[in-house]
């Protein structure tokens, strides 16, 4: 098929204008009549036992309407996790929670909820609601709760929820045969997304007395399995619609706030109430980054050989399941991915605490085990005295390496044009010299530069199912209506799958009309946006819609103009001789007929549905450079570009959006973010001041390179991009501050104390702490 | 949801003492970027409370020099007119600066001077530098008009001498308090905006060729108010400038200041910083000069 060169072009996202006037209505924005608000009572203690409510006082509250306790509601145990149902029970997510409870496995558990006429009436009722509680030890870290002693956060499992070991080898043996063996600890903080607009969502019950949610969701089809189990309805009573989003980062990958919103609906008559979290709210009690330990030793040899690898892992899951051991078991096969060993052994245990629970975040796990391999791998180039780019290039799996770990081959893997291009692009030689020089000068301040790598599939397949399906339906403009359950979340998908639907079919891009809202009604399935899948999967449910769509309409011209339809193509709109261009007839007028001629009218609309089994690996690397303050620990991020292997490039300038956001997250998670508690498992920093994002002041001008190639499985050459970027910032940071002051710092964030403890311990005499 | 029952708007002083002694609960806005933080965070003290906007009163406008050299400047000016204010520039750089320093564009638009004082934040940004050009606060009230030393404003953390109805409306800075000073202040935040200081330090210092001549510090967030340093004050005067006496200057600094450990910092790091901010704002200060 002709190529028509919609894909690779810098197309302004469809939603652009409507997002700048004002007039994108996300969910908060739609006037709904007589609305209610709801408000959830959270619990002020970590873990414990709600042994009485006093509600007579709150009750009294001008304004409020209803008062829930946990017993008022179905005590149907749910998962929230935004993953595709499985049919087999033993590989679902477990189930381990209720809407509301009285048993306060975090703090801000969801013990009661309000419903008022107002906001701050509901505000005030929380306020005047007595809570008595038996409280539990509480249990900040997965050592602590899996002490022989602790107690259980859920009755009917044990605290490590989940214990896994992959790999190939023998370690014990690779690291008797090493020159060196680094042994490292390594540790994570819990990040937030933070994502611009916090959880809402507002349910009543429709027309058709079923339920309508309305909601700032990731994965509306999935968020209407969750709803309906949660609250004992059939899964077709509950209809899911999903406007704009300010963002998600695969904290709204997670059910939170909807089932409540409709069981506060039902509570209700079936009237209209809406969960609107506040900032505080969002930040704190809904899901986070797992924060994950890791005790690592490498063993390597003095020529570069990675003789072993052997990685424990402890994942600190909070106190619900959510996506539970699919986080921090994940690491050992993009291990594999990324680097040559003799032997690895990846052992990773996932454990219930008393903090946030943890869930989807963008990298899925990746952020924490490349921060950790990456870490540990620019030390032992530094101990045999090898180059940091010339050890991972020595080391570094090549293109069609097939992964035994995931049964993946990795066609098209390109993370060695990444370190060969990434280094020139970035002046990694002469930045290096420019440092040399600057450190000479002795002044107050260090300069160092750092590289991390990093691996990372498309979608979920071996592990989890992918499908998603597409519609397009003919308009009598000769315009084409695309329908997809795929999820627009501000990252810009409905553009890039326009442009795909416009690219095959072979028209303009701005042929193709999508819409604000997914309608689990309306909207073919999708399991939504998670994975860095979507621009993948749905854009083989496109392509396949699309070719199918082109086929009728050619199929029209041939018997209207009786030619074969092998002769002719559409381009630009065109119905077009194969052999010598001349136009035969358009789609417009195709169109038109198709919905207007008295013999032959018959509307044009053409589905997909696909199941895809298969992966395409991307990769990349960071590189970076720091000026660090040795008197205060404060580190200035100097330069950062980041070199993706990510297929063929949809959109450019989307995709540097994506490059670009993702770079700013990570450099927050290497230097400045983490939810903090203090003892009895309070958290401390839940609101936008004390949790530091960075802002536009505190990073350089971010640069970005593609290595570009056409992935050979990818629908339209492409592969990962979304979640990539999340993975090697952190890492090539910490390298560059390492390079510049001679420390390298296995904890992050960096923060100015830390940095100086860490210089400060680095200049004691040996054997004093 | 903010649970704030009424607003007026006064368009003098008179009006403000009027509605303040009609209702002595009711609490003055100017910008309102603390006022309704503190409401959303249902702070008691400004939950469930009428507001009283001054914004509009001429008597809290203006940036001037009076004949004698006096600068005066309204509690109702903004950070970003401040910071622009040729007058500021000329006499008082080191304020300019520190308001430069606030939040993020939004906030300088919207906060006030007078609004950050009257805050009483141990961090206020523009409070370093007040206290080291000894300003004079002129408060006035229904009894009368007050010119209190901004060093005697305070209370305590969020606590000023300010009774129910007072009005904070100008500062006053006296020639002999910003003339041949150069100044330099050092917010020290974990992000280069949208950030509260951990600690701060404002230098004020005078020199004759290569020897102090006057030296005034100011610290934020290393105690329960901004805290002048008069131990390393005392010291400084007519020691030469070499890193020796600066190292020192940092470390009598440690007499004064009352650095505290929380989730954010500990006191041995506040104390460390305490010991090299003022030697590297002094440094800072006369590399301008
Ligand atoms: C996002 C954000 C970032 C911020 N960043 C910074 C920062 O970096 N540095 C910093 O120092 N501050 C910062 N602040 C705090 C705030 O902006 C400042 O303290 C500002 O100066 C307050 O001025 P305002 O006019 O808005 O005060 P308001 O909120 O109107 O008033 C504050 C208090 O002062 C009283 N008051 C105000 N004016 C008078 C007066 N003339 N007489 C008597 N009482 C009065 C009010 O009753 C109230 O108690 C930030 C705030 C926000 C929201």
């Amino acid at each position: 098929m002709a190529q028509k060169h919609i894909i690779g072009q810098a197309e302004s996202r469809w939603d652009a204008i409507a997002k700048v006037k004002g007039q994108a209505n996300y969910t908060g924005d739609f006037p709904i009549k007589n609305l209610l608000h709801g408000k959830i009572l959270h619990a002020t203690i970590a873990h414990g036992y709600v042994t009485s409510y006093d509600i007579s006082e709150a009750e009294k509250v001008p304004g409020v309407l209803k008062i829930l306790l946990p017993e008022d509601l179905p005590q149907i145990k749910y998962s929230t996790a935004g993953h595709p149902w499985n049919l087999e029970p033993k590989k679902r997510d477990i189930e381990d929670r209720t809407m509301l409870t009285r048993h306060v496995r975090v703090y801000g558990d969801d013990i009661g909820a309000v419903i008022a006429k107002t906001p701050l009436a509901a505000k005030q009722a929380l306020s005047k609601i007595k809570v008595t509680y038996d409280t539990y030890p509480v249990y900040l870290t997965p050592k602590q709760a899996m002490a022989l002693d602790a107690k259980r956060i859920h009755e009917e499992r044990d605290n490590v929820i989940a214990s896994t070991a992959v790999g190939f080898g023998d370690v014990n043996q690779g690291l008797d045969e090493a020159d060196f063996v680094l042994h490292r600890q390594l540790h994570t903080p819990v990040q937030l997304h933070a994502h611009l607009e916090n959880q809402v969502a507002t349910a009543f019950q429709s027309e058709d007395q079923r339920y309508t949610c309305i909601s700032s969701t990731q994965i509306p089809h999935i968020c209407r399995r969750i709803v309906a189990q949660a609250n004992g309805l059939p899964w077709s009573l509950v209809r899911v619609k999903k406007p704009f989003i300010g963002g998600g980062f695969g904290n709204k990958q997670d059910v939170t706030i909807e089932p409540l919103a409709v069981a506060m609906s039902k509570a209700m008559g079936g009237k209209p109430v809406q969960i609107n979290l506040t900032r505080e709210e969002s930040l704190a009690y809904t899901r986070t980054r797992h924060a994950i330990d890791y005790d690592v030793k490498l063993g390597v040899k003095k020529d570069g050989t990675i003789t072993a690898l052997d990685m424990q892992v402890l994942s600190n899951q909070g106190g619900y399941a959510s996506h539970g051991h699919a986080i921090g078991g994940k690491g050992g096969t993009f291990i594999n991915a990324l680097y040559k060993m003799n032997s690895l052994n990846y052992g990773a245990k996932t454990v219930y605490t008393n903090i946030a629970t943890a869930g989807a975040m963008r990298g899925y796990g990746m952020p924490q085990v490349i921060f950790a391999l990456e870490c540990v791998i620019d030390d032992a180039a530094d101990k045999i005295g090898m180059d940091p780019i010339e050890f991972r290039l020595k080391n570094h799996q090549p293109d069609g390496f097939y992964n035994e770990l995931s049964h993946t081959k990795q066609q098209d893997f390109r993370i060695g044009d990444c370190l060969k291009q990434g280094p020139e692009a970035f002046k990694w030689q002469a930045k290096v010299q420019q440092a040399k020089a600057f450190n000479q000068l002795q002044g107050p301040t260090r300069r160092g530069v750092g590289i991390a790598a990093f691996s990372f599939g498309t979608a979920t397949y071996p592990f989890g199912l992918e499908t998603s399906g597409a519609r397009l339906i003919l308009l009598p403009d000769g315009s084409f209506k695309l329908m997809v359950g795929a999820t627009e979340i501000g990252q810009g998908a409905d553009t890039a799958l326009s442009q795909m639907a416009a690219d095959t079919l072979g028209v303009p891009f701005e042929s193709i009309i999508r819409d604000a809202i997914t309608d689990t009604d309306t909207d073919p399935f999708d399991t939504g946006a998670y994975a860095s899948r979507q621009t993948y999967i749905a854009g083989y449910a496109i392509r396949d819609a699309a070719e199918k769509m082109r086929k009728m309409i050619i199929q029209r011209a041939a018997a209207t103009f009786d030619i074969r339809g092998e002769f002719m193509d559409i381009v630009d709109g065109n119905i077009v001789s194969v052999s010598d261009g001349d136009l035969i007839t358009t789609v417009k007028d195709m169109a038109q007929a198709s919905y207007f001629d008295w013999q032959t009218a018959k509307t044009m609309v053409a589905e997909s549905s696909v199941n895809i089994h298969n992966n395409s690996y991307a990769s990349g690397c960071t590189l970076a450079e720091v000026e660090v303050d040795l008197q205060t620990g404060k580190i200035k991020l100097l330069s950062l570009m980041n070199v993706h292997d990510s297929g063929k490039i949809i959109n450019p300038l989307l995709a540097a959006g994506q490059v670009e956001g993702g770079m700013a997250m990570s450099a927050g998670y290497g230097l400045n973010e983490g939810l903090v508690y203090d003892e009895l498992g309070r958290p401390m920093n839940n609101n936008l001041l004390d949790y530091k994002l960075p802002t536009t002041m505190d990073l350089p001008d971010l640069d970005e390179i593609f290595v570009e190639t056409k992935d050979p499985l990818g629908p339209y050459g492409n592969k990962a991009l979304g979640e990539n970027p999340t993975c090697s910032p952190a890492p090539a940071i910490r390298n560059a501050v390492k390079n510049a002051v001679g420390v390298g710092i296995d904890t992050i964030p960096l923060t100015p104390e830390s940095v100086y403890d860490a210089l400060q311990a680095a200049k004691a005499p040996k054997g004093v702490s | 949801m903010y649970d704030i029952t009424d607003y007026h708007e006064a368009t003098s002083l008179a009006e403000v003492f009027k509605l303040a002694a009609a209702d002595p609960k009711a609490r003055i806005v100017a910008g309102g970027t603390d006022t309704l933080v503190k409401s959303w965070a249902e702070v008691p003290a400004f939950t469930g409370i009428a507001l009283i906007g001054i914004t509009r009163i001429p008597e809290l406008q203006g940036i001037v020099c009076q004949e004698d050299g006096t600068l005066i400047i309204g509690a109702l000016n903004t950070f970003v007119t401040i910071e622009h204010d040729p007058l500021i520039q000329k006499y008082t750089p080191l304020l300019s600066q520190a308001v430069s320093l606030v939040g993020g564009p939004q906030t300088r638009h919207m906060g006030t001077i007078g609004g950050n004082i009257c805050n009483a934040g141990p961090a206020a940004d523009s409070a370093p530098a007040l206290f080291t050009y000894n300003t004079t606060c002129e408060i006035q009230g229904p009894d009368g008009v007050k010119n209190v030393p901004i060093a005697d404003f305070y209370r305590g953390p969020g606590q000023t001498i300010l009774k129910p109805g007072e009005v904070l409306t100008r500062f006053k800075i006296k020639a002999g308090d910003y003339q041949d000073f150069h100044g330099h202040y050092t917010k020290f935040a974990r992000r280069n905006a949208l950030d509260i200081a951990n600690l701060s330090c404002a230098a004020l210092v005078k020199v004759q060729g290569e020897q102090i001549r006057d030296l005034r510090l100011c610290f934020g967030a290393a105690g329960p108010t901004p805290l002048r340093m008069p131990v390393a004050e005392s010291y400084a005067k007519g020691k030469p400038l070499t890193d020796a006496t600066l190292a020192q200057i940092g470390q009598l600094c440690l007499q004064d200041t009352h650095d505290i450990t929380d989730w954010r910092d500990t006191k041995a790091f506040r104390d460390h910083l305490v010991t090299v901010l003022p030697g590297r704002d002094i440094t800072a200060a006369l590399r301008g000069a």
